[in-house]
């Protein structure tokens, strides 16, 4: 029976930490590679609606976001009758300034790429799924008129 | 040398990246719009046979109606692939003309747009899920055509054969100006 009794001088032998640095490294370069700051912080609600037959856009250095959806805060620009904001980079925009905050981000926007990628350029319609379609065909209409023709309606994945 | 300040530093780091982190790919339903109105274009008004023309309109109360029928949203799918397919060849569905598309052959491409029509007041859910169906409509037929000439499903062609598949079965919607029989005050 004796050779079943545990040797009581037997320690639990030291782990070896160096290891384990390596595979907490290998994480974080995982994360640094996969991550993206948000560039501008969300002045408005924004639920995207849900879809089945989305797509994923190619390159993320060609998306320029515009965000449609009900005010964070209550003193934020917002278009008649004042339940809905457009957010353009990081500023709600003023309804009688709409039009050429449009037409001055799409400019912007286009000339901050390469010429050869200007074509590309997607706009991504951020919506909230509650949005009235008024104000999304605003801001289609001033995306047409000013030649930025291809756009995104931003949804999340459902299962049928 | 002791690592484990090293490993301290790197949790550190992990757990930053962790929060901020945002695995959110782009994605949704990409569209183009139609090139803006110049002087020239705005007389030109194509005449477009009746049969040709799926009427889909989705009132303020997210209601659709498809060439004047009320449906539902779950109908909406089969009713655009019968309309694009149109495979008894009817004379109510939209009309064919033969093609010639490298890697299939001859092909009867359908004629139909379907014509898109929403109220100002309109939901942009609702929107979605209409313009989601009208694609998901056509992606089971370009399935379709796929795996029958090149026996493989759409997403995983290459691009010449997605290329082709595309022009067998175009997406062609057609978004008329909105109504506005709005509820409240109108916005413009």
């Amino acid at each position: 029976m004796s050779r079943f009794k545990s040797n009581e001088k037997k320690e639990t032998p030291e782990l070896n930490m160096g290891s384990m640095s390596d595979i907490i490294f290998m994480f974080l370069f995982f994360f640094m590679v996969i991550t993206t700051m948000r560039e501008s912080s969300l002045k408005v609600h924004f639920t995207p609606p849900k879809a089945t037959e989305i797509q994923k856009l190619e390159k993320k250095s060609l998306v320029a976001n515009i965000y449609i959806g009900a005010p964070i805060n209550k003193n934020e620009n917002t278009l008649p009758p004042g339940e809905v904001s457009v957010q353009l980079n990081d500023q709600t925009i003023k309804a009688e300034e709409l039009v050429t905050e449009v037409q001055n981000f799409i400019g912007t926007e286009k000339e901050s790429r390469d010429a050869e990628d200007r074509d590309k350029l997607t706009f991504s319609l951020k919506v909230d799924k509650d949005v009235q379609m008024r104000y999304v065909n605003t801001i289609k209409n001033e995306l047409r008129k000013n030649n930025a023709l291809k756009i995104n309606y931003t949804a999340s994945k459902r299962e049928n | 040398m002791s690592t484990g300040a090293m490993s301290d530093i790197s949790f550190l780091l992990l757990t930053f990246f962790l929060l901020t982190s945002s695995i959110n790919t782009e994605q949704g339903i990409p569209r183009k719009l139609p090139p803006p109105k110049t002087e020239d274009t705005q007389e030109q008004i194509v005449d477009i046979k009746r049969r040709n023309v799926l009427n889909v309109e989705v009132n303020y109360l997210d209601q659709i109606s498809c060439n004047g029928e009320i449906i539902m949203i779950s109908e909406l799918k089969d009713k655009a692939k019968e309309f694009f397919a149109n495979p008894t060849n009817s004379d109510e569905l939209p009309e064919k003309q033969n093609k010639l598309i490298e890697g299939i052959g001859d092909y009867a491409v359908s004629k139909g747009v379907v014509s898109l029509r929403n109220d100002q007041g309109t939901s942009y859910d609702m929107y979605v899920q209409v313009q989601n169906e009208l694609q998901r409509a056509v992606n089971e037929l370009r399935d379709e055509a796929a795996l029958q000439y090149f026996g493989k499903k759409f997403s995983v062609l290459d691009s010449a054969a997605q290329k082709s598949v595309s022009t067998a079965i175009p997406m062609s919607i057609s978004e008329a100006p909105p109504m506005d029989y709005g509820t409240q005050g109108a916005a413009q």
